[in-house]
């Protein structure tokens, strides 16, 4: 009897903190293998900024999930503000705040149509923002001519540029700073989802939004924030993907797209909460962060890493969706 | 002759049925009744196959028999019909195909293509065969609850079954569909040998069609019983709550002050609701019935803004005001109690005091939007305690409540609000009788507190008991208005069948 108690315990700590769990076994496991390397601080680092872009991309991701929607566009607008912003320095010549709020403002058209199409249209939410996915990954690339947006670049026209990068705005993609903006977002909307009654309402949606309805809450409002606010973080994800590379790549969003779901998806279960959330959110990126970047330093070649990344989120998944009778 | 002997069974943390012994017999119907959380339905799951943990022994005929999956449960040829017959159908296929899913699924063995003739014409068999009349190739999600119903009695039966088992089938049901149910179990009993379980809270009806009543509390059975002359429905509710029974509808005098609601030729969209009348004054309760359908929900919504009106006029005390959707309607100081309790009253996932201040949270917030966790917590306690809610703490998340103590949060969660217009529709549904006592205390006390409250209802009993006034509705219009100390249930019967 006693041991069945224990084993039932067990498990329920297993399936709260399987993550964190997880987590410290990798941190063990890579710790032993490579004593003189992984657990260094600059390798910390390393991780750490490794995970910050996908990590702000899946907090958008995580918002959209707390009223159960879905926004499956944030790897187009991270392209497309990627784009913008480096055009603003490059094609415009303005300065980074200004170029951060006009930025900002642009983008926001992907969530005026998301919002759109789901709540007015009461299209599903996957397939309204799987529509405005490829919408924007054509504004991106219409936008910028086709090709990437880099300094010293010719446009189509003909004319050249002479805009500059500031450094200011480079220092954003460097470790610490990055690394200090991801955990400030994280901190920021775990507060927000937790603490505030917005957050809560929007739980309280996406728990059942008839009960919300009548419960007299405004429903589309929260539905239509969410998904403004999801487009904001990818937003951000991506002008830390330009300060990163200090170049607006070919759709260089689109790859961060899965790995932001995955992330949010892992962190489900963090602390039994069962639901979309910030922190669980870092931790299923951080995971995935530590599981490559480990890997990657025992040589195994970064072709097969997506087969581990998988494996990662099956067994997640898994375990957040299964009952034991 | 079906046995369970001995039966017990376990949840984490919870021993839901201690020593059960139960018994059917084939042609007969039993009742089974207790209040909610005595362990009906888990001592049905068992029966049926779902709940397959259990330890004890079960036999038919007197020969033991091991049923530990639905599969086998449907082999001895016990079949259950659900209270909530969607999760049991598929709402896009045919009646003929959802009658006849079980054979589709476990009788094609090695073939692969469907008959559908043969499929069709076993199902006009089946419902022939029970007298029902509706189409077999009518989509299922097409048809009223009541006809679902019958759907799944029709697949049961299509299985040679022994033993049918009825959790609740009449909650959803109006008087006349009530009937026709009685009509078919009754002639299922005699003239195919079935062995009915049928529970509901409804003892009047236990009284009416069955033969024998098994009372059930805390997991254990109570009592075994005949029902004939001796047995009265005092005792069995008596027997079945483990107290005396005290006057189910609190009587208070209430000063009934100025008027709060006023209702103006109010009609929705859809045309379910025409032309409305109607006002509520202070300290009043009124009661809005009629049969299944005669849009008592659809004027409860419209009044909430969750239907959209089109036609009318709302004043508030006085005040003229647009209700353009719920979130106006709890600003202008309303509160609506939903009938869909599950889908639309509470959140299953979430815990009891994030349930309790769902509606409310605004009181908790401080002026930068962060919420007073402790304050909505302790509320939440207060709540608990007021309400009679049977949980371990105020973590507890909705879905591991029962019924009853799901309905006290729900009407709770108005209680934080302050509204002014309480609408409660069909707050009763699916409660126990003890529930029902400590909601219809919870209306009065409202009312006393100047409060007005709609009371809608289809069960006649409940308006005639707790009301002041009733407006009688049929086919979207209110059609009479009377006094409940001046009426009966004769009278509400015929205004509700369309008589003037």
């Amino acid at each position: 009897m006693k041991a069945k108690i224990n084993t039932a315990g067990l498990m329920s700590i297993l399936t709260k903190w399987g993550i964190v769990i997880t987590i410290l076994f990798l941190l063990a496991l890579f710790g032993v293998l490579m004593p003189n390397t992984f657990l260094t601080v600059s390798n910390m680092t390393t991780i750490l900024r490794s995970i910050s872009i996908v990590t702000v991309i899946a907090i958008g991701v995580t918002i959209s999930l707390a009223v159960n929607g879905f926004d499956l566009s944030v790897g187009s607008t991270a392209t497309f503000s990627a784009s913008l912003i480096m055009t603003m320095f490059i094609w415009y010549e303005l300065s980074t705040i200004p170029s951060l709020i006009i930025t900002l403002i642009v983008i926001l058209s992907v969530a005026v149509i998301n919002s759109l199409l789901i709540v007015k249209f009461k299209v599903p939410d996957t397939l309204a923002t799987l529509a405005s996915m490829f919408i924007f990954q054509g504004v991106a690339m219409t936008y910028s001519g086709g090709g990437s947006v880099s300094q010293n670049m010719i446009r189509l026209n003909g004319v050249a540029t002479t805009g500059k990068v500031p450094a200011l705005f480079l220092k954003f993609g460097q470790a610490p700073w990055i690394i200090l903006i991801m955990l400030m977002i994280v901190i920021g909307v775990h507060i927000f989802l937790t603490y505030t009654k917005h957050g809560r309402y929007m739980y309280t949606v996406g728990g059942n939004i008839e009960a919300a309805r009548l419960s007299g809450i405004a429903v589309d409002k929260y539905r239509t924030l969410a998904y403004f606010m999801s487009t904001t973080f990818a937003a951000m994800g991506g002008i830390l993907i330009a300060a990163r590379v200090g170049s607006a790549q070919i759709n260089a969003g689109s790859g961060y797209l899965m790995p932001a779901v995955a992330a949010a998806y892992i962190g489900f279960s963090f602390g039994g909460l069962g639901k979309a959330n910030a922190i669980g959110t870092l931790a299923g990126a951080l995971l995935i962060g530590i599981l490559e970047n480990g890997l990657v330093m025992l040589s195994v070649p970064y072709y097969s890493l997506d087969i581990v990344k998988g494996l990662v989120l099956a067994v997640a998944l898994g375990s957040t969706y299964f009952r034991k009778k | 002759m079906l046995e369970m002997r001995n039966i017990s069974i376990e949840f984490p943390g919870v021993k839901a049925l201690s020593n059960v012994d139960f018994g059917i017999q084939r042609g007969k119907i039993h009742a089974l009744i207790g209040a909610n959380g005595a362990g009906k339905s888990t001592l049905m799951k068992v029966l049926s196959g779902v709940n397959s943990h259990y330890t004890g022994q079960i036999f038919i005929d007197g020969r033991q028999v091991h049923i530990r999956t639905p599969k086998l449960a449907k082999k001895e040829g016990i079949e259950i019909v659900y209270q909530e017959v969607d999760t049991a159908l598929i709402p896009y296929l045919s009646v003929g195909e959802n009658i006849m899913l079980n054979s589709i699924v476990n009788n094609m063995n090695r073939k692969h293509f469907i008959k559908w003739t043969e499929i069709y014409n076993k199902a006009k068999e089946v419902l022939n065969k029970i007298n029902v009349n509706l189409d077999v190739k009518t989509t299922v999600k097409e048809l009223s609850l009541a006809q679902k119903q019958m759907v799944l009695i029709c697949r049961a039966v299509v299985e040679e079954c022994k033993f049918l088992l009825l959790d609740e089938p009449t909650a959803p049901l109006s008087n006349r569909e009530t009937i026709e149910l009685f009509r078919i179990v009754r002639d299922l009993s005699k003239n195919h040998n079935v062995g009915f379980v049928f529970i509901s809270h409804r003892v009047n009806e236990l009284f009416e069609i069955c033969e024998s009543i098994t009372i059930m509390k805390d997991g254990a059975v109570v009592t075994n019983k005949k029902i004939d002359d001796r047995l009265t429905q005092q005792q069995v509710v008596e027997l079945m709550l483990g107290r005396k029974f005290e006057e189910l509808y609190p009587k208070s005098k209430v000063d009934i002050g100025e008027v709060l609601l006023d209702v103006q030729g109010l009609s929705d969209k859809e045309k379910l609701i025409k032309k409305v009348h109607m006002n509520v004054r202070k300290g009043e309760i009124v009661g809005v019935t009629g049969l299944v359908g005669a849009g008592k929900t659809e004027l409860c919504k419209t009044l909430f803004g969750a239907i959209k009106q089109v036609e009318g006029e709302i004043k508030i005390a006085g005040k003229i005001i647009k209700i353009k959707d719920p979130s106006s309607a709890v600003k202008q100081g309303l509160a609506l109690v939903p009938e869909e309790r599950s889908k639309e009253g509470i959140l299953v996932e979430e815990s009891i005091y994030s349930n309790l201040s769902a509606s409310s949270l605004s009181k908790y917030t401080n002026k930068f939007g962060f919420v007073d966790r402790v304050a909505e917590k302790h509320k939440a306690l207060e709540l608990i305690k007021e309400l009679g809610i049977k949980t371990p703490s105020e973590y507890q998340k909705l879905k591991l409540l029962s019924g009853g103590n799901q309905q006290k949060v729900a009407v709770g969660k108005w209680l934080v609000s302050e509204a002014e217009i309480y609408i409660f529709d069909e707050p009763t549904k699916g409660v126990d009788v003890g529930a029902k006592q400590d909601i219809f205390k919870l209306i009065t006390r409202l009312a006393q507190m100047g409060k007005g409250i709609i009371y809608a209802s289809c069960e006649f009993s409940e308006i005639l008991g707790i009301t002041d006034r009733i407006y009688v509705m049929y086919d979207g219009c209110v059609v009479k208005e009377l006094e409940t100390a001046n009426t009966n249930e004769e009278e509400l019967l015929y205004y509700s069948t369309g008589g003037s």
